[in-house]
């Protein structure tokens, strides 16, 4: 089996894994990152999306050797101690969740939307969701949630 | 209701479970893991009816890190029961519902191509995978039965089983009815179908299921809606296990919508199989199992007859409706499509006459049962159909014609043709309000605007009722429920003042950890933080009955709203002794235990602490202690309603339907926190949009699920929706102490049928009068096509 060694969550991790090793099993079994959740196996919920090297990716298509050497962020590791990302922040204010399983992936990909996107509409932002699925929120909160959170991170 | 409490009763309060789902650390049957444990994968039927010829596990068995593999055989073997229906209805006949067998590892037949056959538990998922791919099952196949239309003629499913059909059931009039279609001066007719949905919450199904052999006693770890039901159901019907010795827990779950209520083969072949292996025993469902084996919703075909008297009247309705209910009847596949779709056909209309009669057919398909509003949107949608198709006849106004039938708000209690009696509503405040909220006068010229650019804009009314929290108890008996209706509430206060709230209930989203906290907080009159709200485990909570139906607020919340009521008369007799009064001088206000007229008072935590510090204490009269448990089984249904308004935009080259607007307005009674409402409201609308635009379970003719993955079946995405309008009226339910109905599903119920009147109203100016759920681009496409053909002839 190979070593694999990548930076998460600002430590450095180095595990053996199975070459057919998908990155977000790397983090949920083998560093017990469960926050990254798994919603479906086509790579359509965007339950996994992680960031790696500052980029949001689907982390049930990226096997985690290709992830050698990265700088990978889950959920797990925005927040700075107490204080709340403001992303996250926003999807607590403004009820962005319900039953809480798509929000992990859904608040990695809309960190990375803010943040690579200036002045977003609110057509840009569903647009820029598309890749994640919900069942509970209808989007409406999670859409007010990332219009907040884009205000207050200067986007 | 104290004052002055920005976290009581009323208030938009900010969610106390949000921290740990937006920080990642939830806890979701998926992210427990146990030492030794083994993972189960199961191999399941790929064709859609057959008979088993043979199952040879051996090369599978053989494989390294293989534990067992078993199969419908050594399930049978060792006694092992089949799962349950909990609700059956009377034949038209007076004979009973068909209740074939349905045991959870098929053994001589499979029914539904993802009907499980074997089961492998090997150390690793990947090993149980592969292993699985080495069980060589031969079949003998049978015909698939896939459409419902001619399921009754089709091949025979179930031994003895005539005609396919699980149950024929009838409510209402028949000649009552027949008489009011004889006096008629307007008859309108269609036939409506309500397309086959999967229900899809975004963590599939999973399991971890525990044996120890010391105690003799089991864990199960499950994604389940209702925790005591399941271990009723497990323990006493399935695995013969003495309730005392299953403990469920039901952690964090990831969404429901009806699909997680039951029990499934695989969290009983789990812990059955945890007991032979001694080992714990994992299980997750990825999605294509999800799409293939949880229950689905939906699937209807409706014949439908309404009889309007000279003043366009309703006098009449007859509904005859088939119903999909699959390969084998799930948990509360019976009682869907009847009491609560049956039941539910007067919508807000006074209908002095109705008649249903409803056949449960199987099919070679996955069992279907309750989905988001479980029969409810299935009525809404025929009815909401047939008062445009109606208005359209007769060329009056929808809107108007809607207000006319309207149950008038003087009328209640009123008394329906089909069963229920409604406690109270008003139906034309929350109308005249979604109609301003939309604009709806000011529609022509929008729609005139639109046709400038080329689009057809439509718009679609739904004016809908439900009922939720199923009840009483006596009445659920008497039409054929295996199961109680109650709910179930402890309130334990803690020497220092704490609450903790034990609620038969489950939350899965909805919200429970602050909106029961805040009605406890309110009553108490003390912070939101000193209360806890504890569910999901059956070592810890009451016997409830869990999550669904819209029920937790209404009976839940009114559960605990009695154990709280209780704390607080015992509180005054500690009082009343404390402060050498009578009870009967002992007011409770603003978290103060006060003597009437006086000055004379004692704080909620002082009486906290003088219950298990009885120093100065009444115990001639009472026990020590300060916690109470309430049952409460309500008088009657609930019954919210309002409605919802689509406008929509269709681009004539494309097909494609475009939501423009939404606006809405529900009376579900009073509201706790309408911030949590408001969410639960958006989140029906997406599914019923997501039922009427996008979503469809589609079985080719030999019974192969087409639509088994997120490529084929189109969940709804934040691009379909527009900013969402939502508003409320209130009337209080009369019967429950929060004077609470119920919102969980009430978008869900309304959303199908106002979308699919504004597509037809789109395209009615071509002519079209109909439209399938749901309106793809392609159907939609072709209906434009087709109407210019025809008018170009």
């Amino acid at each position: 089996m190979p070593t694999v060694s990548m930076k998460v969550n600002g430590q450095s991790v180095s595990h053996d894994v199975a070459d057919n090793t998908l990155l977000v099993t790397f983090l949920r079994e083998t560093l017990g990152l469960t926050g990254t959740h798994i919603g479906c196996d086509t790579s359509q919920c965007g339950a996994c999306v992680i960031h790696v090297n500052g980029a949001s990716v689907k982390s049930c298509t990226m096997l985690a050797a290709q992830a050698n050497g990265a700088d990978v962020t889950t959920i797990e590791g925005i927040a700075n101690g107490d204080e709340l990302h403001p992303m996250q922040q926003a999807f607590h204010e403004n009820h962005g969740l319900q039953c809480g399983f798509c929000t992990p992936g859904m608040i990695m990909s809309a960190i990375e939307l803010v943040e690579t996107n200036k002045k977003l509409s609110e057509q840009d932002i569903r647009e820029g969701l598309e890749g994640n699925i919900c069942r509970c929120t209808g989007y409406h909160n999670i859409v007010k949630s990332v219009q907040d959170a884009a205000q207050k991170m200067g986007g | 209701m104290s004052e002055g409490i920005a976290e009581g009763i009323g208030a938009s309060v900010r969610r106390k479970e949000d921290r740990k789902f937006i920080t990642g650390r939830g806890r979701y049957t998926d992210d427990i893991n146990r030492a030794g444990q083994l993972h189960a994968f199961f191999v399941r039927s790929d064709v859609a009816h057959a008979k088993i010829k043979s199952v040879d596990i051996k090369k599978a068995a053989a494989m390294d890190g293989v534990a067992a593999v078993y199969t419908g055989r050594d399930i049978a073997d060792d006694g092992v029961g089949g799962l349950i229906c909990g609700w059956v209805v009377p034949n038209r006949d007076g004979s009973a519902t068909h209740e074939p067998p349905h045991p959870i590892l098929a053994k001589d037949k499979v029914r539904y191509v993802g009907d499980h056959v074997a089961m492998v538990v090997a150390d690793s998922l990947a090993t149980a995978q592969a292993a699985a791919e080495l069980v060589n099952v031969t079949y003998e196949e049978l015909p698939a039965v896939v459409d419902l239309a001619s399921a009754a003629t089709a091949a025979e499913i179930h031994d003895g089983m005539a005609n396919n059909t699980y149950f024929d059931w009838e409510l209402g009039d028949e000649a009552a009815t027949a008489d009011a279609f004889s006096k008629a001066k307007h008859v309108v007719s269609a036939t409506l179908r309500n397309n086959r949905l999967i229900p899809n919450a975004m963590e599939p199904r999973a399991a971890v299921a525990e044996y120890d052999h010391i105690a003799d006693s089991y864990v199960l770890h499950s994604t389940t809606q209702n925790p005591h039901l399941l271990r009723l159901v497990i323990c006493a019907f399935v695995l013969n296990i003495p309730e005392s010795k299953m403990q469920i827990v039901a952690p964090d779950v990831g969404g429901g919508f009806g699909s997680k209520i039951y029990l499934y083969a695989e969290e009983a072949c789990c812990t059955w199989a945890s007991k032979k292996l001694r080992r714990p025993i994992k299980w997750t469902a990825d999605r294509t199992q999800a799409f293939l084996s949880d229950a689905h919703g939906r699937d209807h075909i409706n014949n439908v007859q309404m009889a309007l008297d000279d003043n366009n009247k309703i006098i009449g309705l007859r509904v005859d409706t088939l119903a999909n209910l699959g390969s084998y009847l799930s948990a509360f596949a019976v009682v869907t499509p009847t009491y609560l779709h049956g039941t539910l056909l007067s919508g807000c209309y006074a209908i002095p006459a109705i008649y249903t009669n409803v056949k449960g057919m199987a099919t070679t398909t996955a069992p279907v049962d309750a989905y988001r509003g479980a029969g409810r949107p299935e009525a809404t949608y025929l009815l909401e159909r047939m008062m445009n198709i109606a208005a359209a006849e007769i060329g009056m106004d929808p809107a108007e014609f809607r207000r006319i039938n309207f149950i008038p708000k003087d009328a209640f209690p009123y008394q329906t043709a089909v069963a229920l009696q409604y406690d109270i509503g008003d139906y034309e405040a929350p109308l005249d309000r979604a109609l301003e909220m939309i604009d709806y006068k000011g529609f022509e010229t929008r729609r005139a605007e639109a046709a400038k650019r080329g689009k057809y804009r439509g718009i679609g009314l739904s004016s809908y009722i439900e009922a939720c929290g199923i009840a009483p108890s006596a009445v659920v008996g008497a039409l054929g429920g295996r199961v109680g209706l109650y709910e179930s509430a402890v309130v334990r206060v803690d020497p220092t003042g704490t609450v903790s709230v034990f609620t038969g209930t489950h939350s899965h989203g909805q919200g429970h950890d602050t909106t029961f906290a805040q009605i406890v907080a309110d009553k108490l009159g003390i912070p939101l933080a000193n209360v806890e709200i504890v569910h999901g485990d059956t070592n810890r909570i009451p016997f409830g009955m869990g999550t669904y139906g819209s029920r937790s607020l209404a009976v839940g919340g009114t559960a605990i709203s009695k154990a709280v009521d209780k704390v607080i008369e015992k509180g005054k007799i500690i009082a009343a002794h404390m402060l050498e009064a009578a009870d009967s001088d002992m007011e409770f206000k603003d978290g103060k235990f006060a003597v009437a007229g006086t000055d004379k008072e004692k704080s909620f935590g002082e009486i906290a602490l003088s219950a298990y510090v009885p120093h100065n204490f009444p115990h001639d009269r009472l026990e020590p202690g300060l916690e109470e448990t309430a049952f409460y089984d309500p008088l009657n249904f609930t019954y919210p309603s309002g409605t919802h308004i689509a406008e929509v935009e269709i681009d004539p080259a494309t097909g494609v339907v475009t939501l423009v607007d939404w606006a809405c307005c529900d009376d579900f009674g009073n509201l706790i926190n309408p911030m949590i409402v408001e969410g639960q409201v958006h989140g029906g609308i997406a599914q019923g949009v997501g039922q009427a635009l996008l979503e469809n379970a589609h079985y080719d003719e030999n019974g192969q699920l087409l639509t088994a993955s997120y490529m084929d079946y189109c969940m709804p995405r934040a691009d379909n929706f527009p900013s969402l309008q939502v508003d409320y009226t209130v009337t209080a339910c009369t019967h429950n102490d929060l004077g609470v109905k119920g919102c969980g599903e009430a978008g869900a119920i309304a959303s199908p049928p106002a979308l699919i009147n504004a597509v037809v109203d789109a395209l009615s100016p071509l002519g079209v009068t109909d439209m399938t759920m749901p309106a793809s681009p392609e159907k939609v496409w072709r209906a434009i096509q087709n109407a210019q053909t025809k008018a170009a002839e």
